[in-house]
């Protein structure tokens, strides 16, 4: 799995590498819903850094987090999402509705 | 019009044939001396409409999947994936932003993102018969590219 989870006090960071597809997708999905409800952090943070590729896969990933994180009170941050996945999100209009930031 | 260039790839609707298509996609379009930004909207659209091919086509079986890709003169590269899988039983409906019959790893943006990253798209779909999506992109004329 090409995903690591680094967690402090109730922070969570992910950092996400590689392509993000519907062929990863499911364990994407699968492993982000363990970690969030194993570790229960106050904020999540999705690393993009790493991310070489991403379509509206990625997209359902996000919003999946962002119901994760709604459903615990927490919040959820973007970081550092490279031009080709920011422009998919924007497309989808996801960039209004959770936050980004550098790290 | 004539295209300057042509290439048909077939290949099974596995999904492990997603990032095998945007690559060969973006092999063929690096002829075009594309910008970065156009080489990762090509790539995009290509994903989305495989995948949907894969997803929708043929959600319970395995079925053949066409990509061909066209260049035209004056910059034009067009893209064509096609199944003959289940069809779209109404192609307005999944148009629509947020649609999807697909699991919840799925965002209903795939012609979303098809349409913001092409010039054009075309989708033709038959019931029973199988999902035809062509679409159109002029690229950005590049100083010293090759035709």
């Amino acid at each position: 799995m090409e995903l690591t989870c680094r967690s402090r006090s109730c922070k969570t960071r992910w950092k996400l590498t590689g392509e993000i597809d519907h062929h990863r997708a499911q364990a994407l999905s699968r492993e982000l819903e363990r970690e969030v409800s194993t570790r229960l952090p106050g904020e999540l943070v999705l690393d993009f850094s790493g991310v070489t590729f991403m379509d509206s896969s990625g997209i359902a990933l996000v919003l999946r987090a962002s119901r994760l994180m709604e459903e615990l009170g927490g919040r959820l941050r973007l970081e550092s999402v490279p031009g080709q996945a920011l422009r998919v999100l924007k497309a989808a209009g996801i960039h209004r509705r959770v936050e980004l930031g550098e790290e | 019009m004539k295209p300057v260039n042509s290439v048909k790839l077939e290949f099974l609707s596995r999904s492990a044939n997603e990032g095998f298509a945007r690559s060969a996609a973006a092999c063929f379009a690096a002829q075009m001396d594309p910008t970065l930004e156009e080489l990762g909207d090509l790539k995009t659209a290509v994903s989305e409409a495989v995948t949907n091919a894969i997803v929708h086509g043929y959600p319970e079986e395995l079925g053949k999947v066409s990509l061909r890709l066209r260049r035209y003169e004056d910059r034009t590269l067009e893209i064509r994936v096609q199944d003959w899988g289940r069809g779209i039983p109404d192609v307005e409906k999944a148009r629509e932003p947020m649609f999807t019959t697909g699991g919840e790893e799925r965002s209903g943006m795939g012609f979303t993102i098809m349409e913001s990253f092409m010039d054009a798209v075309k989708i033709r779909s038959r019931p029973g018969r199988g999902t035809c999506v062509t679409m159109r992109k002029k690229l950005s004329s590049r100083p010293g590219g090759r035709l």
